[in-house]
C-alpha cells in the first residue's frame, strides 16, 4: 500500500520509514520531491540545513548552526536550551558529492553514533537513506527522547481516548 | 504544529467515524486477528475489510504485519510494546524534518527553474 502512493509523486505527501536494523543501528528512508544535487546541498549549506533540522513542532530553537562540510570538517549546531544553551557537534568523515554523507556525533563524547546518509536519485526524486550506527543498545535506546516527546505524549492520550470511545461504543 | 495537529486529528476522526471500524478497534483491543478473522465476524468481503483495516492503519490506530500468508492485525503502535512505541517517536521526528525538507528542495527546485527561464530571455 505505501508502495502506491510513493510512486505518485505530488499526490500523497511521502512519510518516513524507520527500522531498527540491529540492536546498535536505525535506518531512516524517505523519498524526497527533487534532485539529489539540490537534496544534498540542503543538508551540507548551513543557511539551508537550520531551515528544516529542526522543525517547529520540535519546541526547540536553534541559535547558530554552521557546517563544513569536507571530510575532516567540523560541524555545530547550538540550542536555546533551559538552563543553558546546548551544543550538537562532530566531524564529517564522508563528503561524496550528491551522493553520500557521513558525520560523527560527540556531543556525548568520544565514540558517539554515526549518522551516514546516502542519495540515489531516480527520475528526478531523491531516495534518502540515513542510517545511525550507535556503539551499544543504551546509546541508540536514548536517542530520539527529546522537546518531541512531550507533543507525542499529548497525541499518546488522545489517541487512547479514541480508543476506548470506540470500544465503548462498539459494544 | 497547528497543521500538523489537525491533519492527525482528521485522519483519527474519519477513521473513527466508522461503526464497523470503531467495532473493528474493540475487537482488536480484546485480541490481535486476522484480516479473514475480521470479516467473517463483521460479515464482510475480504477486499471490503481491507479497506476499512487501510484507513485504521493510515490513522495510526491499527497495524498490520504479515507472517507467511496470513495478515495480522493489532492495536496501534501505542498499544504496542515499548520498541514499537519507540520507533513510532523516531519515525514521527523525522517524518516532521523530512516534510520541512520538502519545503526547502522545492523552493530551490522553483528557483532554479525561474533563474533558467530569465538566462534564456
Amino acid at each position: 500500500m505505501s508502495a502506491k502512493i510513493e510512486s505518485k509523486p505530488g499526490a500523497v505527501k511521502h512519510r518516513a520509514t524507520v527500522e531498527r536494523k540491529s540492536d546498535r543501528e536505525v535506518v531512516v528512508t524517505r523519498t524526497v520531491n527533487g534532485p539529489a544535487r539540490l537534496v544534498f546541498e540542503a543538508f551540507t549549506k548551513a543557511e539551508l540545513f537550520k531551515r528544516w533540522w529542526v522543525p517547529k513542532s520540535m519546541g526547540m530553537t536553534l541559535l547558530s548552526c554552521e557546517l563544513d562540510a569536507r571530510v575532516g570538517g567540523k560541524y555545530r549546531l547550538v540550542f536555546d536550551f533551559d538552563p543553558e544553551p546546548a551544543a550538537f557537534f562532530g566531524t564529517y568523515l564522508e563528503v561524496k558529492p550528491y551522493t553520500r554523507l557521513a558525520w560523527t556525533n560527540e556531543e556525548g563524547g568520544e565514540g558517539g553514533p554515526v549518522t551516514t546518509v546516502t542519495f540515489e536519485e531516480t527520475d528526478g526524486q531523491t531516495l534518502v537513506v540515513l542510517t545511525e550506527s550507535h556503539p551499544s543498545k543504551e546509546s541508540l535506546d536514548a536517542a530520539g527522547t527529546g522537546a518531541v516527546e512531550a507533543m507525542v505524549e499529548t497525541f499518546d492520550q488522545l489517541d487512547e481516548l479514541l480508543v476506548t470511545l470506540g470500544e465503548s461504543s462498539g459494544r | 504544529m497547528v497543521q500538523y495537529t489537525t491533519a492527525r486529528l482528521d485522519t483519527s476522526f474519519a477513521a473513527l467515524s466508522d461503526p464497523t471500524r470503531r467495532g473493528v478497534l474493540a475487537q482488536l483491543g480484546r485480541a490481535d486477528a486476522s484480516i479473514t478473522d475480521l470479516a467473517d465476524k463483521f460479515h464482510m468481503t475480504l477486499t471490503g475489510m481491507k479497506k476499512h483495516v487501510g484507513v485504521l492503519e493510515q490513522a495510526g490506530l491499527v497495524t498490520t504485519k504479515k507472517i507467511g500468508r496470513v495478515r495480522t492485525c493489532q492495536l496501534g503502535p501505542r498499544r504496542l510494546e515499548e520498541e514499537t512505541a519507540w520507533l513510532e517517536r523516531y519515525r514521527r521526528r523525522w517524518d516532521e524534518r523530512f516534510d520541512e525538507l520538502d519545503n526547502v528542495v522545492e523552493e530551490l527546485t522553483r528557483k532554479e527553474k525561474s533563474d533558467e527561464r530569465k538566462n534564456r530571455k
